[in-house]
């Protein structure tokens, strides 16, 4: 091997699902290459194969995968050629893979050692005492504390975070010169995923591996990515270094991307979107497949398919734009556009601090009893949400912010008295809610509805789109002839942005993010002043959820909707919310409006989650600057630490904090914190 | 996970109490001991002191539940229930008709059912996970494929027909082994070879297929994935990783008839005439001979209970998960 | 009348089972998602292949299910009487078969009977002779004026018999083409290669090669019925294929109605013990663990065995043996029934506890629309799959079942004809030299078929309507 050839040289790979007796490419003619060192960022939307592309190169695929043709040249041999047997050499011993989901990934009835064992054995030749040996020294690097005893530890004993450790323990064991990392921190709270991304990081400079990487989140690839590969329906569309990519992204796709994520800047205006969909495999154009979406295509995108044009060294887009120097639509013009709206924050905040409140919730607790023993007898609670308090005013957004376990569901379940509270007053437009039996609560109902994570778990798939949205009008006898129900039904659909016909059709004819639109339609089907809407955008992707968010806006404006807004998503919250709570462990330890809780965050917790959050703009913040790296996990709510919740984790613990639970400090007539540090009339 | 298991043990019994009381329900309160009476007399022409008599001679005159007529605690002793049923919990069980003490035959019995039933059951569990995992090894080839078709086809045959075939064949036109009987001694092997390979074979079909299925099941979840990014040959991913985890789902199935291999085969005892407890078993109901049918529902539900536990004791052995709950 | 109409209780459960199953296709057609599940098991070649095989089953089950009893000759005073005797359209068309009993054994297609007697010989002499040989049959190739040209005479009917079933074949797979080309509006010629493709939707060159062996089956025995016992005789001298037939509706009684029995038990207190939890749950769930701990074969014995102590003791309820055989048959799948809802009722207890977290169903919480409507609109609908899933899957296991118990003799009435009882009256008959195979081996035969066809279309249906195997696939 060539010193100056690269680790890894993808050239031309195609991949594909075998169908019944056809296969249907996922991936086309994708090629990069990665050099020591250095960690190439591939980034798409879910279904545009860059998934597919990382498992190729180490011939995991599934059972229907077919690798179709291409070239993997991995430390100068053609991996693709490689009999089976040596590829296993290559597989942990060259090349490592870490996954999306550290919980499913690590298999439950192994200890840790043996798992990491496993790879020592096979890629070291080390065993017994060499190996317990070599496996302590691996859990110590991945920041693993008290690693002789983890290492005797089943998976289901260690936290996500630690799993996710364990998992790129077991990654380095083999001493790999690339990594391949899925989607390392999907599925992880912003504080690990710090924690995990600096650590992946600091391996990398020590040990001089390569890192393909695999994400949809900006943020991440702002991150950590030196260089950056953007994936579209299974193509390589645009690479570029980091710094190109963001100052300057080329093609199309990749400034949308951009243009649809939400933030303050963008406050009070419209989100860009990308109309359509990305293609289904069966049915790829010819020509360029991002045509069918592009606002900038013309006939020769829909005919030919564009080739590769580098505008600068290192940064090649495919895209028939640049065929001619300055072609390309300057980066940015959309995103400025987008923002001269402003917000008419001013002018509401003084209106709704008059007004009494739709929502009030005082001291609200959900305790789940903890049975144990020969009669199940109740030994504890698990205090999910233990006396949160908040108000929300007609047309206002109140995001509800925190980690997952902080109880934030639960609240939002408690108030729609979907799960019964333990203890503390709802009341909704002056009534009290919580107590009342389910005929009494029946017509209160009306007022509140729910917006739902998962937009696959909350239609069901056996009734139709006009059933589901004709079940509360029914419950609640909304326009009660037939005809009357069917043309609001049609109007309700086209409020939210879908074609009547839809009424006929079954949930699983549409995508996620048309899902939520019919969910959010059966919402608004009975006229609610108050919808609580559960992490509504979270499962969807970026462009996806620039369309609800200003389908959410639009509806808030129009029929002055109260949203109470529960999320883990600190752009989504910059960019709707009018007031901010931070949950912690079951209870609200900050809250107030947006700008003085993200723009002067004062408790040691909405410090460290905000800058835990990668941006994606890595000019717009300066780069972790005053990075707060928040230690350990969120205990269980079961058995919360004693004093403030937060004092084990928390960089600024006194004594005080240790003793007692602090009380509420109004730092401002909005703005209050829980927290010893401002107690003391600070 | 003392307490885990103490806390089982202590579900067991009113599941116990539960039985004894439908047992006891269908045998003397659907049907009056009249009824029985009258039909093991011959329906027509009973005359009421033959009934009578009847009665008196097991103990089935005494009222049901309460015996107002005995003095003290003889007002709930002195009952069926409490003679018949109740007392099953201490292991009596009555006579049975031809006037032997059940609970010693069933002590006797045994031994020839186990002899037929251990086998066949650690063969069985041999073959039938070594099959699977030897389709799951090849799994989407044409081995694998036709030999689910082999699986549905055994399994679509009647267990009569093993049984009545392999005697015919093996023992009638090759007579290789005996065709029926059983005895101790050095020849013992003889006698236990058919009915132990009858039982085995009659029993891959759908325990291939069944573990087959969990086998799949296990293949595609995410750590079989992180086994072969490991490198790790096929081999290793199988036997170290899938079939340890589907252990859990494996033994679910299989560790709760230990305890019944006790009560043997109804169907193989009485085709080889093996005098073991399943033979008894269909003597008695081809005899109506309800003493002995409602000891043995009795026995066959204790046996599974402790089946029961026994199978949340192995899951401590396989599922770390339970081992180390508090 | 000529006939008096006759509906026994199974009957009615049959037919019953019958227009639910056309509810159900109906419903089904109504719903694209039960439509596309149901079109995933067209497309299925075994599931289809097996289904035609079970139609004929099911044929000749229904045609047993038509039951009445003949006018005696010769009614007194204008008064039809009506015999004892229950008969059914099946035996209608299997008179000859019913009819035409030997004296005891016969091998298939055998001209003489399988054991020697004396009988008496006239020499050309005029004297009489008494010698042991085996004697002609009364019935079985009776026709033949020279028992020597038996096999010419079979072969002969054999002959016809694939020529009719290849000429009716060619026959209905060109009125399907026909039918296809019309309704796709292309060639004929067109239509009739799309059936033997892969991909046209529907399993068609599956259903066209079962129908094509099943065509082939049916007229082979037709054309040698008439004159020859085709799989021989029993120890009374009973046509062995006429058992073998009246044996398939008593499979399918067990098969069908058990489940039947138990889907309502099993489904409402799945659903309540699942949805509503708490006491309920604990209840239920005391209950089928306590009924699931008897072990199920002496569970079963027990019952039966006190089912026979009532029916033994209670003569006066039933007018004829048919009533009797017909009601021990119903409280055999009543007894089935009780001791197999636990699995289904587990399993839907299960699902429902799943269902119930999920979000649609919280929506229609938050609507505070009534549990007994989210149990009839989102919870019932989303397991149904569940329990078609059941229905097939238990099939096969109960008609298996059947025969065990027949054979240790707590199945259905030693009289009625079943596989069970054929297995358990012929199995000492191996014993015999020469071997008398021919019930054994007929009982195997079409059992197998039965069962096969019955799993082969559980697993298509499985595989089908397992959410798990459709999740993968959108």
């Amino acid at each position: 091997m060539n010193r100056d050839d690269p680790l890894l040289s993808v050239r031309d790979l195609r991949m594909g699902f075998a169908d019944g007796r056809r296969v249907l490419a996922a991936v086309e003619g994708v090629g990069f290459d990665l050099a020591a060192g250095e960690t190439l960022a591939l980034l798409g939307e879910s279904g545009c194969g860059k998934s597919a592309t990382a498992l190729s190169l180490l011939r995991l695929l599934p059972a229907a995968g077919r690798i179709l043709g291409g070239e993997v040249r991995f430390a100068g041999r053609d991996l693709l050629s490689l009999p089976e047997s040596e590829m296993r050499a290559v597989r942990g011993g060259g090349m490592a893979m870490i996954f999306q989901e550290p919980a499913t990934s690590l298999n439950p009835v192994l200890t840790v050692g043996r798992q990491i064992g496993e790879v020592l054995e096979r890629h070291a030749g080390l065993t017994g005492e060499g190996a317990r040996a070599r496996a302590l020294a691996l859990l110590a690097d991945v920041g693993i504390a008290d690693p002789a005893r983890r290492l005797d530890e089943y998976p289901f004993q260690l936290s996500g975070g630690m799993k996710q450790r364990v998992m790129i323990a077991m990654a380095l064991a083999g001493n790999p010169r690339l990594l391949v990392a899925d989607e390392p921190t999907t599925a992880l709270d912003v504080t690990i995923q710090a924690q995990i991304l600096e650590l992946l990081g600091r391996l990398q400079a020590e040990r001089g591996m390569g890192i393909l990487l695999i994400t949809h989140d900006l943020g991440v690839v702002a991150r950590m990515a030196t260089r950056v590969g953007v994936m579209y329906a299974g193509e390589l569309v645009e690479e570029a270094p980091r710094a190109a990519f963001f100052a300057a992204p080329r093609h199309p796709y990749t400034q949308k991307l951009f243009a649809a994520l939400p933030d303050l800047a963008r406050r009070g205006g419209r989100l860009e979107t990308i109309p359509g969909q990305v293609p289904p495999l069966a049915a790829m154009p010819s020509g360029c497949r991002f045509a069918a979406r592009c606002p900038h295509a013309w006939q020769r995108c829909r005919d030919e398919a564009p080739a590769w044009h580098a505008p600068a060294p290192g940064h090649r887009v495919r895209c028939h734009l640049l065929e001619t120097p300055g072609g390309s639509v300057a980066a940015g013009t959309s995103v400025g556009a987008s923002a001269v709206t402003g917000v008419p924050d001013a002018a509401s905040v003084a209106h709704a601090a008059e007004a009494a409140p739709l929502l009030a919730v005082t001291d609200l607790r959900v305790h789940f009893p903890l049975r144990r023993g020969l009669l199940q007898r109740t030994v504890g609670h698990v205090k999910a949400v233990d006396g949160v308090s908040l108000t929300l005013a007609r047309g206002r957004t109140l995001a509800l912010v925190g980690e997952s376990g902080c109880g934030k569901t639960t609240v939002g379940k408690a108030i729609l008295q979907l799960v019964a509270p333990t203890g503390g007053s709802v009341r909704l437009d002056g009534c009290q809610l919580v107590g009342l039996g389910r005929q009494a609560l029946r017509p209160l109902r009306r007022q509140m509805q729910m917006v739902f994570q998962d937009p696959f778990a909350s239609l069901n798939p056996r009734m139709t789109v006009g059933e589901i949205i004709g079940e509360g009008m029914a419950a609640f006898a909304v326009a009660r002839p037939a005809g009357e129900r069917a043309a609001a039904i049609a109007a309700l659909l086209a409020q939210v942005g879908l074609d009547a016909a839809a009424a006929g059709r079954y949930p699983h004819e549409f995508s996620g993010g048309q899902r939520q639109r019919i969910a959010i339609a059966r919402a608004l089907a009975v006229q609610p002043g108050l919808i609580v809407c559960d992490e509504p955008t979270s499962a969807l992707d970026v462009s996806v959820q620039a369309q609800i968010l200003n389908l959410l806006g639009t509806l808030q404006a129009e029929l002055g909707l109260a949203y109470l807004f529960i999320t883990h998503n600190f752009a989504v919250v910059e960019y709707l919310a009018h007031e901010v709570a931070v949950m912690y462990l079951g209870r609200i330890v900050e809250r107030g409006n947006v700008a003085e809780v993200l723009r002067t965050p004062r408790h040691p917790y909405t410090q460290a989650l905000l800058s835990a959050v990668p941006s994606p703009r890595p000019d717009a913040r300066p780069m972790q600057q005053d990075f707060v790296r928040l230690p350990g996990e969120t205990p269980s709510p079961a058995n919360p630490p004693a004093g403030c919740h937060f004092h084990p984790r928390c960089p600024r613990a006194s004594e005080a904090c240790r003793q007692r639970y602090p009380d509420v400090t109004a730092l401002s007539p909005t703005h209050a914190v829980s927290c010893h540090l401002y107690n003391d009339g600070a | 996970m003392l307490a885990y298991l103490l806390r089982r043990l202590f579900y067991a019994l009113p599941i116990l109490i539960g039985v004894n009381l439908i047992t006891f329900g269908l045998f003397f309160v659907v049907n009056t001991p009249d009824d029985m009476a009258r039909m093991q007399l011959g329906v027509k022409r009973v005359t009421p002191e033959a009934i009578e008599k009847w009665k008196a001679e097991r103990g089935y005159d005494k009222p049901l539940f309460i015996n107002p007529a005995a003095p003290g605690v003889g007002l709930l002793t002195e009952t069926i229930f409490f003679e018949k049923s109740a007392r099953m919990f201490v292991g009596d069980f009555g006579r049975a008709e031809d006037g032997r003490d059940i609970a010693r035959e069933i002590v006797t019995r045994m031994g020839p059912s186990l002899a037929i039933a251990l086998p066949t059951f650690i063969l069985g569990l041999f073959v039938t996970v070594s099959l699977a995992l030897l389709l799951t090894f090849f799994r989407a080839t044409y081995l694998d494929f036709w030999g689910v078709v082999l699986c549905v086809a055994l399994m679509s045959i009647s267990g009569l027909f093993y049984i009545i075939g392999g005697q015919f064949l093996i023992s009638k036109l090759w007579k290789l082994v005996p065709i029926s009987g059983y005895g101790g001694g050095p020849d013992a092997w003889k006698f236990l070879l058919l009915p132990v390979a009858i039982g085995v074979v009659s029993g891959i079909g759908s325990s291939t297929r069944w573990y087959r299925t969990i086998f799949l099941e296990e293949i595609g979840r995410d750590y079989v994935r992180t086994a072969r990014a490991k490198g790790l040959p096929e081999t290793a991913v199988l036997f170290r990783h899938v079939l340890k985890n589907a252990m859990v789902p494996i033994l679910t199935g299989v560790v709760v008839v230990i305890p019944l291999l006790f009560m043997g085969s109804l169907l193989t005892e009485s085709f080889f005439g093996i005098p073991g407890l399943g033979s008894y078993t269909i003597d008695a109901i081809q005899a109506q001979d309800f003493a002995v049918v409602r000891a043995m529902v009795f026995i066959g539900s204790v046996l599974y209970i402790a089946g029961l536990m026994l199978t949340d004791l192995s899951y401590t052995l396989v599922d770390p998960r339970i081992r180390f709950e508090r | 009348m000529s006939f008096q109409p006759v509906l026994l209780w199974s009957d009615l459960l049959i037919w019953l089972l019958v227009a639910g199953a056309v509810a159900l296709g109906v419903l089904s057609a109504r719903n694209p998602p039960l439509r596309a599940a149901w079109a995933r098991v067209g497309r299925s070649r075994p599931g289809m292949a097996a289904a035609t095989v079970l139609l004929a089953f099911l044929a000749v089950g229904l045609l047993d299910s038509l039951h009445y009893r003949p006018a005696l000759p010769g009614g007194e005073g204008g008064r039809t009487v009506y015999s004892v005797e229950v008969l059914s359209a099946l035996d209608a068309l299997l008179t000859p078969l019913r009819t035409r009993n030997e004296k005891t054994y016969s091998a298939p297609l055998a001209t003489r009977a399988h054991a020697r007697e004396a009988i008496e010989v006239r020499a050309p002499d005029g004297s009489v002779r008494q010698v042991r040989d085996y004697p002609r049959l009364r019935h079985g190739g009776a026709h033949l004026g020279d028992e020597a040209a038996r096999d010419a005479d079979v072969a002969a009917r054999l002959l016809r018999a694939c020529a009719l079933a290849a000429g009716l074949w060619l026959a209905l797979t060109a009125a399907v083409a026909a039918r296809r080309a019309a309704r796709d509006g292309r060639g004929f010629a067109a239509a009739w290669r799309g059936l033997w493709r892969d991909g046209e939707g529907f399993a068609w060159n599956a259903v066209l090669g079962a129908l094509a062996a099943l065509l082939l089956l049916a007229c082979a025995l037709a054309a040698l019925v008439p004159e020859y016992h085709v799989f021989g005789t029993d120890k009374v001298g009973q046509d062995v294929l006429y058992q073998v037939l009246k044996s398939v509706r008593t499979a399918l009684v067990i098969g069908l109605v058990t489940t039947l029995v138990m889907l309502p038990l099993a489904v409402l207190l799945g659903i309540v013990a699942g949805y509503f939890r708490g006491w309920a749950d604990d209840a239920i769930q005391y209950l089928y663990t306590t009924l699931n701990s008897i072990p199920g074969v002496l569970l079963i014995a027990a019952a039966v065995l006190m089912m026979q102590v009532v029916i033994d003791t209670h003569p006066q309820w039933f007018a004829t043996a048919a009533e009797r055989a017909d009601l021990r048959l119903l409280a055999l799948c009543l007894i089935l029934g009780m001791t197999s809802w636990t699995g289904l009722c587990r399993l839907l207890r299960g699902e429902a506890l799943k269902l119930r977290e999920l979000e649609y169903i919280q929506a229609a919480q938050a609507f505070g629309v009534s549990d007994l409507a989210i149990i009839g609109r989102h919870l019932l609908p989303n397991l149904m799959h569940i329990v078609i899933i059941a229905l097939v899957m238990d099939f096969s296991s109960l008609v298996l079942a059947e025969a065990v118990l027949s054979y240790v003799g707590i199945g259905v009435d030693p009289t009625m004809i079943s596989f069970g009882t054929m297995i358990n009256n012929a199995r000492m008959e191996l014993a015999r030299e020469p071997v008398v195979w021919w019930s054994l081996a007929a009982a195997f035969f079409f059992m197998f078929a039965l069962v096969l066809a019955a799993n082969l279309l559980a697993d298509a249906v499985r595989d089908a309507f397992d959410p798990r195997m459709t999740g993968a696939a959108s």
